[in-house]
């Protein structure tokens, strides 16, 4: 009963009450639990990759009957599907680039400058994200179908191009300024001094300051391009991508070779993070 | 080019500002009007719709008609939601405070699922929860399950797809919060004496995971009473082990903007989604989001799958002014996705 601090003295040395077991818990227990967790998160890439070396009987793909190498060994041999892939891979190439480069400029706009409207700008960048992915497509798709009498406006590669780059702005705008939020804005006040123009600071200082957030809002753009379904099913038209092509063969049974594709997507993106996060870490301590 | 910038300086933000704006106001702000004009109108796709203001009648018909799906879709995306805090959290506490030189690993790893195809991972689970499959093939061998019980068609099955499929929505926002939680704080509430175990930590655990397996039985008619008292028992000793009282009073309040950005980010796409209930689900267990694709594509009824999905975006934007009006939009958007 002394005075307090001799008592959190008296603590120390043995620890916290219940010393032991409460080491134990903090110590493995959340471990266990975070390993449980992330085996949770994977077992369905898993399954994916597992079942692209499957060898079934019928046309479903659900029960595994062994294993073979034939769809690895001919991934595009399902009749539509190669057309697919190129289109979804076109379409997140461009929706990516168009959306960066758009993202971008309204980033720069609301981290650099002070304007009026800056509210309204946050609101709008905000809303589409916090709209679900159908009500998105819905509006789009009545907004096609208001236009022109029948047989009104037709859905094409040119309609899905325009949903996917409206629905990328806004990620690349709070990737984009993530990065520019910790600027150090003399950088560029010292090239100006040097007599560097607007033009030149910006190339010159900015551009490869913020490359690295840029590049992360592409990465993020073109992954959320390339897997889109809900938005992509209103605005597609008979046009097939990739997740439409998946979802108009799950009713009949689903061809290996999607697997395969899966795999060869998750490995290609795991891989081209992980080139950029190495890249990053080396430029960074280099 | 310098000098015209220089004399209209003002005009800079909107030179920057004007391309991505005016694309997000031409595809997703008229679109949303020209949704709520489609409400109102009556016809068909080969006719040609037409406005009349006495079309209102799309909404009151169609509310009535699908409150259920409507009620259905507030429940899963609920529980859904619940589920998510429940598994997130602890894995988010456990990246920010132990995660160490791996920290950066096992986001990746969080993320990882979301490098292949969503329809693809929901499949996965059909395949994961089939009669026969991983899960229940195994424990229907020893014969501790019926042979008819099932999980795949099932409410369960659409709930735990969407669990899993947003469940990194919930993570990130909560590791970002839990991340700043500075750990001298925590440190000086142990000092002050706020014990490891907090007294209640047990009872409280119990009561809400009890509470929540009553009310899934309760919703599901499930066999509820064994349910019920297996998540308290559980519920209980997580909390005796593991919720101290410098963790209720002191990162547990500070990480809470991070839980309902999560909440909400979780919430908003579960409410619409229509894949899970599609693939996972039977057709009992239809959502809003089911009943909208349907009308819109292949039924071709616009003005009445306008009116739903008017209403749906209705709804959420109030949940989302409200919550922006309390917390402000800073933390959801600099906590989004990846």
């Amino acid at each position: 009963m002394g005075p307090a601090g001799g008592t959190v003295a008296a603590r120390r040395p043995g620890g916290r009450p219940g010393g032991r077991l409460a080491r134990l818990t903090d110590r493995y227990l959340l471990l266990v639990y975070t390993g449980l967790a992330v085996i949770y998160l994977l077992l369905p890439v898993a399954i994916i990759v597992l079942f692209s070396f499957n060898n079934p009987a019928g046309k479903s793909n659900f029960v595994w009957q062994g294993f073979t190498l034939k769809y690895w060994l001919n991934p595009l041999g399902v009749a539509g599907l190669g057309d697919a892939v190129w289109l979804s891979l076109a379409l997140a190439f461009l929706s990516t680039i168009i959306a960066t480069i758009l993202g971008t400029l309204v980033a720069l706009a609301l981290v650099r400058y002070s304007f009026r409207g800056r509210g309204a700008t946050n609101s709008l960048i905000f809303l589409p994200m916090a709209t679900p992915e159908i009500v998105l497509g819905a509006s789009l798709l009545t907004m096609f179908v208001s236009i022109g009498s029948p047989p009104f406006f037709p859905l094409n590669f040119f309609t899905i191009l325009l949903a996917h780059i409206m629905f990328n702005i806004s990620y690349v705008v709070v990737t984009v300024r993530a990065r520019l939020a910790g600027f150090p804005r003399h950088l560029e006040e010292a090239a100006m001094d040097l007599f560097a123009n607007e033009w030149q600071t910006f190339w010159k200082v900015t551009f490869p300051l913020i490359l690295p957030g840029i590049i992360a809002a592409a990465l993020l753009a073109f992954s959320l391009s390339i897997d889109d379904f809900v938005i992509t099913n209103f605005t597609a038209g008979k046009t097939q991508t990739f997740p439409l092509f998946i979802y108009a063969k799950a009713r009949i049974g689903i061809p290996v070779q999607v697997n395969v594709i899966g795999t060869l997507i998750f490995v290609v993106a795991v891989g081209s993070v992980g080139i950029t996060t190495l890249a990053q870490r080396r430029s960074r301590s280099g | 080019m310098g000098t015209l910038l220089k004399r209209h300086r003002w005009i800079a933000p909107y030179a920057l500002l004007a391309p991505g704006i005016l694309w997000l106001l031409a595809f997703y702000v008229y679109p949303a009007f020209q949704m709520f004009i489609a409400s109102f109108w009556s016809g068909s796709l080969e006719k040609g719709f037409t406005f009349s203001l006495a079309n209102y009648t799309n909404y009151t018909e169609t509310i009535n008609q699908f409150a259920p799906q409507y009620l259905r879709s507030i429940v899963y995306a609920g529980a859904a939601t619940v589920l998510t805090f429940l598994i997130a959290y602890p894995l988010a506490y456990t990246i920010a405070f132990k995660g160490g030189r791996y920290k950066n690993l096992l986001l990746f790893l969080v993320v990882a699922p979301f490098f292949t195809s969503f329809l693809l991972r929901t499949i996965s689970w059909k395949i994961i929860l089939g009669d026969t499959g991983i899960l229940l093939g195994p424990i229907k061998e020893l014969g501790v399950l019926p042979e008819d019980f099932r999980l795949l068609a099932t409410p369960v099955a659409v709930i735990s797809g969407i669990t899993y499929n947003f469940l990194p929505f919930m993570t990130l926002p909560i590791y970002v919060a839990v991340e700043k939680v500075d750990i001298r704080l925590v440190e000086a509430a142990r000092d002050l004496y706020a014990g490891p175990w907090r007294p209640g930590g047990g009872i409280a655990g119990a009561v809400v995971a009890g509470g929540l397996a009553a009310v899934l039985g309760i919703v599901f008619a499930w066999p509820w009473p064994i349910l019920a008292a297996g998540a308290a028992l559980i519920g209980g000793a997580v909390g005796w082990f593991l919720v101290s009282e410098s963790f209720i009073r002191v990162t547990f309040p500070l990480s809470l903007p991070g839980v309902f950005a999560g909440s909400l980010l979780t919430f908003i796409p579960a409410i619409g989604d229509y894949v899970n209930a599609e693939f996972l689900g039977n057709p009992d267990t239809r959502m809003i989001g089911n009943v909208i694709q349907n009308k819109f594509l292949t039924q071709n009824d616009y003005p009445v799958a306008s009116a739903l999905s008017f209403t749906l975006m209705a709804a959420i934007l109030i949940v989302v002014a409200v919550y922006a009006r309390i917390l402000g939009t800073e933390e959801l958007t600099t906590t989004g996705r990846v």
